[in-house]
């Protein structure tokens, strides 16, 4: 060996020592990657293990089939149809722009709300409803053009029918996706968004019951969100079905006996509170608005001067015109301020405060005693002895009757009208009230507004001689999970305690008033109706007693008629009111009188019980939808 | 003695060349598993991930006997002109490289693209051992700096892909081997001196040529709450690949974060995860066991190589395999931060794979030649 490579041997041996410090640093290192190792895997193991069982799955919602909704005899009112939503995933668009211009043209979506719906906030990964309620033929198109449109997928959703159609629309209501606001709300803690719930009508009120269960169903998905495969699926439970005291045939009756007219016609059966038929008009539309409405349809709705989404049963406060002297006569006979003997002259006007309150009828009734005041509608004895009673004792009846409340029937947004006071105008107006204002009230006139439900139920209550029953709407309700029927009872209301000649006396004017007087037109040859007509102004006090055709359609009075039959054994009470057409006895009662009389002809047909109604229930979608999840 | 040196020149296999081969196969199967069970429930026609990577394999064997059959002294004899055709290739790349992902590492040779990046801390190796063999190691500029200028223009154009990855791979074989050759300890003390004054400069350069997406993988590691949903992701879901595989792992294709690709690049850089979610703990320390033993084998190599150019060599190569596989590791378990450097003989690749295949043969070259000197 060289010198050198003495020198180069060392210089080896000194670096190949250093080496071995390489042997204890990899030893050192693979040490602590070990350590680390385990720390992550065994240490930590659990919690990482929780976190990729979260990455890998998600909880899909499965929504429940709602509960259908039948009137009294097992008609279905409610169900739920096959329907198909167009879905659009937008990780999986690749062009935007041609994606919505093959949808236009395919199924004719408008490309604004479609364009719309795609930019709003929300995951890329999941998909979202673009449009609902293809057609089949829509739905095999998008498929058949699968491969052209990634991204876009059609399910097959449950969708809520009124085969009625617009038939007790009001009453049924809709349904919708439940809003953000509401999902705040403790009755709806359970939903998420998306989910269907009622809206309006029954479907709201009783919403806790036919909305059912929603399921979950655990799905695997990729990084991408896609669903890989399912791992667990908890089942929804479906809502319950509902039974309503509502009958189909006097409900369609009574809706087709407004016809375009507004106004509302109700008819209760005075042993049990039950609804039978509700109608208020305009009606909208409840399938439409259970489905999803471009803005421009929803606002077309809303700004429609008739108002469609108004119950005018329960919602329409309307001033009561003569209805209201029942009130007034029962609280004149009740203080003892009108008695069997009280007569009054009637010479066509009433001066008091240096003008004439005129009565409808020009020439004057001459003598009236409080029968033939409340038969004639005689305006002059009612002013009398209203100004006799004074404003607040006439308040004080008012709501003893009711008014002023709410009735409790199960809609929501009951309005409860106006019984004004004294102590109502202070508070409410901060002005003094007016002597001549109680002229006007005692006609029903003034400030005094009430609901035609409100109505109803003071002809219940006449007729019941004070005994009444809340209205009732839902008489059973049949659950889904056991099958059990749960018969809803009906509620008495407080007995309203007059003296049994006051309400003599009222039933015997009540049947003058058809019989003999103003309602004329409301005399049947099937049934003796009692009733009272009503014409509330819809200005102030008139001085031109024009022929109604005279006056623009939208100024007119509004036609009342209270009514209950039969007389002498009071089974219905019904309240028909037509906004702007005159005079009750002539527009309002004949209404009455056909709702009343298909109701005695109705009578023989004992209503099915809601079981056997359950035999009776075969609508092929429904059956088929319930399958589906059951 | 003379039996060994019979058998190394027969090229029949002695007992420490069987366990090389075998440490290598085993961790190269490995890799093939893991590869195959991440790639094989993706959706496409084409040749199969694993396929390919069996054929990278198959090139690589033959880098590795063509490395093992030339005697190191003539491969170490072409050392600079392979290091002049790495500066030309790593211009190549800048120039008409393909880019993937905001870098530029590629180029596309017929079906394949070639790294050169991969190629070049090998060629540094080489070019190093070979310096340092031929250079008097007398004094810091010798020994330093001179060293790292020939280092420098490599460095410089792999960080301007970018590749930190690599480009800290290749800057830490320059460190290891200047440790290797032996600093005195007062060098070493103007070289930190310098290096302490240079910092802030150098700091400037270097997260000023950073891309965003790495300078925000660096602050994600500095704070890992720095966004937890968008560049800490990947982290995070490397960690969560290995956490629950705990002790005995989720099985072959039973790995649902690879296999539902919430882990990315899972079939790369990342195959260490997919391995250890699917073999958990147990299987880690096996796959480590066989890592550190391939890297004790070739210190063992270093230590007994006969003269310097073989330990310097062996020393730098060791270097090169170390510090992928603690970076690389380090990185799928959260303790670096993430920097794109492959799992050597594990990551798909065909050019890390041929690299660190050259690489072993080269080393196991060392080893059978140890001997012929003393003949």
């Amino acid at each position: 060996m060289s010198a050198r490579g003495g020198t180069q041997h060392d210089e080896l041996r000194e670096l190949q020592q250093r080496l071995i410090l390489f042997k204890v640093s990899l030893l050192l290192v693979v040490g602590l990657l070990t350590l680390r190792l385990w720390y992550l895997q065994i240490s930590e193991g659990g919690y990482y293990q929780d976190l990729s069982e979260n990455n890998r799955t998600r909880a899909v919602v499965l929504e429940p089939v709602r509960g259908l909704i039948y009137d009294r005899n097992g008609v279905l009112l409610a169900n739920n149809v096959p329907s198909f939503g167009l879905y659009v995933t937008l990780e999986d668009v690749k062009d935007r722009k041609a994606l919505l211009e093959s949808l236009v043209t395919l199924v004719g979506l408008d490309e604004a709300t479609v364009r719309k719906k795609l930019s709003e906030r929300g995951s890329k990964l999941l998909p979202r409803k673009v449009k609902d309620g293809l057609t089949l033929r829509e739905a095999a198109l998008i498929e058949s053009h699968r491969l052209d449109l990634p991204g876009v997928t059609v399910l097959a959703e449950s969708q809520r029918n009124y085969p009625g159609g617009l038939t007790a629309a009001h009453l049924l209501g809709y349904v919708g996706e439940v809003s953000s606001d509401q999902l705040e709300r403790s009755e709806y803690a359970e939903l998420h968004l998306g989910s269907i719930i009622g809206q309006y009508g029954v479907e709201k009120t009783y919403d806790r019951f036919l909305r059912g269960r929603a399921g979950q169903k655990t799905v695997e998905v990729d990084a991408m969100g896609h669903e890989k495969r399912t791992v667990e699926v908890g089942k929804p439970s479906a809502g319950d079905d509902l039974y309503l005291t509502i009958d189909a045939r006097l409900q369609t009756l009574a809706e087709q006996l407004l016809g375009d007219e507004f106004g509302a016609i109700i008819a209760i059966e005075t042993a049990t509170g039950d609804v039978l038929a509700m109608a208020s008009r305009p009606v909208f539309d409840p399938n439409m608005l259970s489905r999803e409405l471009t803005p421009k349809q929803w606002d077309k709705i809303v700004q429609d001067e008739g108002h469609p989404l108004t119950n005018r049963a329960t919602q329409g406060q309307y001033p009561p015109g003569s209805t209201f002297k029942i009130v007034v006569a029962a609280a004149g006979l009740e203080t003892g301020v009108v008695s069997t003997t009280t007569r009054v002259r009637c010479t066509g006007g009433y001066p008091f405060g240096g003008r004439v309150y005129r009565d409808w009828k020009a020439q004057g009734h001459g003598v009236m005693d409080v029968v033939d005041a409340i038969v004639d509608s005689c305006d002059v004895f009612f002013y009398t002895i209203g100004q006799r009673l004074g404003i607040d004792t006439m308040a004080e009846f008012a709501d003893r009757f009711g008014l002023g409340h709410e009735t409790g029937v199960e809609l929501p947004s009951e309005r409860t009208g106006i019984v004004p006071s004294t102590a109502w105008k202070t508070k409410a107006r901060n002005e003094i009230w007016m002597p001549g204002e109680t002229i006007s009230a005692a006609i029903g006139q003034g400030y005094t507004t009430v609901t035609p439900m409100q109505m109803t139920m003071v002809m219940a209550t006449v007729a019941g001689s004070g005994e009444s029953f809340r209205p009732r709407i839902v008489r059973a309700i049949k659950e889904r999970a056991t099958g059990q029927v749960l018969d809803l009872p009906s509620v008495p209301r407080p007995k309203l305690a007059l003296k049994p000649e006051t309400y003599e006396l009222l039933h015997e004017s009540l049947a003058g008033v058809v019989s003999r007087g103003t309602a004329g037109r409301a005399r049947s040859t099937l049934v003796q109706i009692a009733g009272k007509t009503g014409t509330a102004q819809t200005a102030a006090l008139k001085d031109d007693r024009k022929k109604d055709k005279d006056i623009p359609k939208k100024l007119r009075d509004h036609a009342w008629f209270v009514s209950y039959a039969p007389a002498d054994e009071p089974k219905i009470a019904v309240v028909v009111l037509v906004e702007n057409m005159g005079h009750g006895g002539s527009w309002a009662a004949p209404l009455a009188k056909q709702v009343i009389e298909a109701y005695i002809k109705l009578k023989p047909a004992e209503p099915v019980t809601a079981d056997a109604a359950v035999e009776r229930e075969s609508p092929p979608m429904a059956v088929a939808m319930r399958d589906a999840h059951d | 003695m003379i039996d060994r040196v019979l058998d190394s020149r027969s090229l029949t296999l002695d007992h420490f060349d069987w366990r090389f081969l075998g440490l290598i196969a085993a961790i190269l199967s490995l890799g093939v598993l893991s590869i195959y069970s991440v790639t094989s429930t993706l959706p496409g026609g084409g040749t199969p991930v694993y396929m390919k990577q069996l054929a990278w394999i198959a090139i690589g064997c033959a880098a590795f006997v063509a490395m093992l059959a030339v005697d190191y002294h003539k491969i170490s004899r072409l050392a600079y002109i392979l290091y002049a055709l790495l500066l030309v290739l790593l211009v190549v790349v800048l120039v008409a490289g393909k880019t993937s992902r905001g870098a530029q590492r590629w180029i596309p040779i017929g079906p394949f693209v070639f790294q050169p990046s991969e190629f070049a801390k090998l060629v540094l190796v080489l070019t190093l051992a070979t310096y340092y063999t031929k250079s008097p190691r007398q004094g810091w500029m010798q020994r330093v700096v001179l060293p790292g200028l020939i280092m420098l223009p490599g460095l410089l154009l792999i960080l301007k892909q970018p590749d930190l990855g690599s480009g800290l791979s290749y800057l830490s074989i320059y460190v290891s081997m200047l440790l290797v050759v032996g600093m005195r300890s007062k060098a070493m003390g103007t070289l930190m001196l310098f290096a302490v004054m240079l910092f802030p400069f150098a700091w400037e350069i270097v997260w000023g040529s950073l891309h965003d997406y790495q300078r925000e993988r660096i602050m994600t590691f500095v704070d890992p709450a720095y966004d937890t949903g968008g560049k800490g992701y990947h982290g995070l879901q490397s960690r969560i690949a290995i956490g629950s595989g705990e002790l005995l792992g989720k099985g072959l294709y039973g790995g649902t974060q690879s296999q539902l690709k919430f882990l990315p690049e899972s079939h790369t850089d990342f195959v260490f995860a997919v391995f250890a979610e699917e073999w958990g703990f147990l299987g880690v320390l096996v796959l480590l066991g066989l890592f550190a033993g391939l890297i004790w084998l070739s210190l063992e190599i270093a230590l007994k190589a006969k003269d310097m150019l073989g330990a310097l060599l062996a020393a730098g190569l060791i270097a090169m395999l170390a510090f992928c596989l603690v970076i690389n590791v380090g990185m799928t378990a959260g303790l670096f931060p993430i920097v794109g450097i492959p799992l050597p003989l594990m990551s798909y690749g065909g050019s890390s794979t041929v690299a660190t295949m050259a690489a072993l043969g080269l080393l196991l070259n060392i080893k059978r030649r140890r001997l012929t000197l003393f003949y």
